[in-house]
């Protein structure tokens, strides 16, 4: 069964969605999350759907569970890149995604959590793509 | 339609003097057209139709207009129909054309018909005119199909989206909105969100005459839309009217931030943004 | 009425037995509604629909199959998705539709969401028979 890898950016763990889910594949992700967030203590989780063509009720069922469980390991949740389709897709299906927090893309998505928790990753992230020395840590 | 032995006479006559047919056909079309096609591209257009009629007409009984043996029949009429629209005929002139084929037939029977004659005439005159009825329906078809079209040209015209500023795009409505129209705008703004990274609309209704409760929800879809992508919408530009009709029909914009003035939008939403907007030193000093 | 469409794909029969072939059934919905000139928005809607309709039949229909064929109504094209299923039926449609009704996990959006999505749709169950869902979904 593929797997959808979750990456470690600093204190958030980035999982970027390139293929359609099947709803297993969607179950094993949300169990490698909580797993990871616990293993890696990460603060932040940034989903990437910008790949995703479909949201349905189901896969909207596991983000929104997958907000929920990080929340109660105290980390937060931003999903990034929801395609106007979907988004107008959802809207009629009388779907919401709760409390999830939302951002256009992942540099937006990376923003909020740095600035709700001052973590590290955008600057990491800065760092990756100019070739610079990490910065230090921000408060 | 009635079996006769040895078939209808007047179907006979078409089919074995085409020469003689087809000539009174184009001339009486000729008439018809009104020098609006040449007479090359009559004769060139009513020979192909006429030996597809003829090859629908081979059985006994004259076969019903609707028949699987006059499909290439009605396709060219179709086609037919099609070219002479576009060239500006009515949709009449070209049934005339159509029609045109009974008199040519009927010439070539003979000076006298007998009475048998006429009736097998009959039959196959009403075959005609069903076949020049097709004419009619694909005329009504390819206008509205041209008008469909032209229709969403407009649709797409009338709704532009445009950017004010970095984050922050603006969707001037004006007119009527339906249903399909409100669409168009939702799908619009929600694309343009994404590539120009903004995480503000304001959806101006000033143009707006009147706002009834579907274009309210539509208007709601929208920014319910433009949340889960991560953006946010005011809408400005609502009148004292319409803020009545609003209240009156019990709409509900819950959090969602409406302002009377569009200026008073830009304002607030540049300030969200993080922006002052403040006189240059040294001015009026 | 619909009239067969030329230049269409022909009609397709997919079985729905495991969890991938939900993923089939959207793929399969995406090129038809493509072949049926729907916009972008009205494909993801139609897909969206077929996939939650897959995966009723496969949680509680215990599995079944899905026809998909474009159709055409003289005027414009559409897509036509037919599930049918052998399993329980549904005892109380009326109810099934009502937004947020579920027997098992989910969200119980399945039925009364897709529907919303589509401009035609129809329900034929028989309790301890089975279940046939059909949806359709016109270009505009």
């Amino acid at each position: 069964m593929e797997r959808v890898p979750v990456l470690k950016l600093g204190d958030v763990l980035l999982v970027s969605i390139q293929f359609d889910l099947e709803d297993e594949v969607a179950l094993a992700l949300q169990a490698d999350l909580a797993d990871k967030i616990v293993a890696s203590g990460a603060r932040g989780v940034l989903v990437d759907i910008s790949g995703l063509e479909i949201v349905d009720s189901f896969i909207g069922r596991v983000f929104a569970d997958i907000a929920a469980t990080a929340s109660v390991l105290d980390a937060e949740t931003v999903v990034v890149g929801m395609r106007p389709a979907v988004a107008i897709t959802l809207v009629d299906l009388g779907l919401s995604l709760g409390s999830v927090r939302t951002a256009l893309n992942v540099e937006k998505g990376l923003r909020i959590l740095r600035r709700d928790l001052g973590l590290r990753a955008a600057e990491d992230l800065d760092a990756i793509s100019s070739g610079a020395s990490a910065p230090d840590a921000t408060g | 339609m009635a079996k006769k032995a040895g078939g209808n006479s007047v179907v006979a006559v078409v089919r074995d003097r085409r020469d003689e047919v087809l000539d009174g056909w184009v001339e009486g079309a000729l008439r018809g057209a009104r020098g609006r096609v040449s007479e090359a591209e009559v004769r060139s257009e009513l020979s192909t139709l006429y030996d597809a009629l003829v090859k629908g007409l081979v059985g006994d009984e004259l076969p019903d207009a609707t028949a699987a043996e006059l499909d290439e029949a009605r396709a060219l009429l179709t086609e037919l129909s099609r070219t002479r629209a576009r060239a500006g005929a009515t949709p009449a002139e070209t049934a005339v054309s159509v029609f045109a084929l009974k008199e040519a037939a009927l010439s070539a029977v003979g000076e006298q018909p007998t009475a048998e004659q006429y009736a097998d005439f009959l039959e196959f005159s009403r075959l005609v005119d069903d076949l020049g009825l097709v004419t009619f329906q694909a005329y009504a078809e390819a206008r509205e199909s041209v008008i469909a079209s032209q229709a969403d040209e407009l649709l797409e015209l009338s709704t532009p989206v445009v950017k004010l500023w970095d984050g922050v795009v603006a969707v001037p409505l004006v007119g009527t909105l339906d249903s399909a129209r409100t669409q168009v705008v939702m799908e619009k703004l929600l694309e343009a969100l994404l590539e120009t990274e903004s995480e503000r609309a304001i959806i101006d209704i000033t143009g707006v005459p009147a706002v009834d409760t579907q274009v309210a929800q539509h208007l709601l879809k929208t920014i319910v839309a433009a949340r889960l992508m991560g953006a946010d919408c005011i809408i400005s530009g609502i009148r004292p009217q319409i803020a009545q009709t609003i209240v009156g029909l019990g709409i509900e914009f819950g959090d969602i931030v409406t302002k009377a003035k569009l200026s008073d939008a830009l304002k607030l939403t540049l300030a969200e943004a993080g922006l002052d907007i403040v006189p240059r030193r040294g001015a009026d000093a | 009425m619909t009239t067969t469409v030329p230049g269409a794909p022909p009609a397709e029969e997919l079985p729905i037995a495991a969890d991938r072939d939900v993923v089939r059934v959207r793929q399969a919905m995406r090129t038809f509604a493509i072949a049926a000139e729907l916009s972008l928005v009205e494909q993801t809607k139609a897909v969206t629909a077929a996939s939650e309709l897959a995966r009723n039949t496969l949680v509680h229909g215990g599995g079944g199959t899905v026809t998909l064929e474009v159709v055409s109504d003289g005027r414009r094209r559409g897509v036509r998705a037919t599930f049918t299923d052998w399993g329980a039926g549904i005892a109380d449609v009326e109810q099934a539709l009502v937004d947020g009704w579920s027997t098992g996990t989910g969200l119980g959006l399945g039925l009364s969401g897709s529907r919303r999505l589509v401009d035609a749709f129809d329900i034929d169950t028989v309790p301890g028979k089975g279940t046939t869902v059909s949806m359709t979904k016109w270009a505009r």
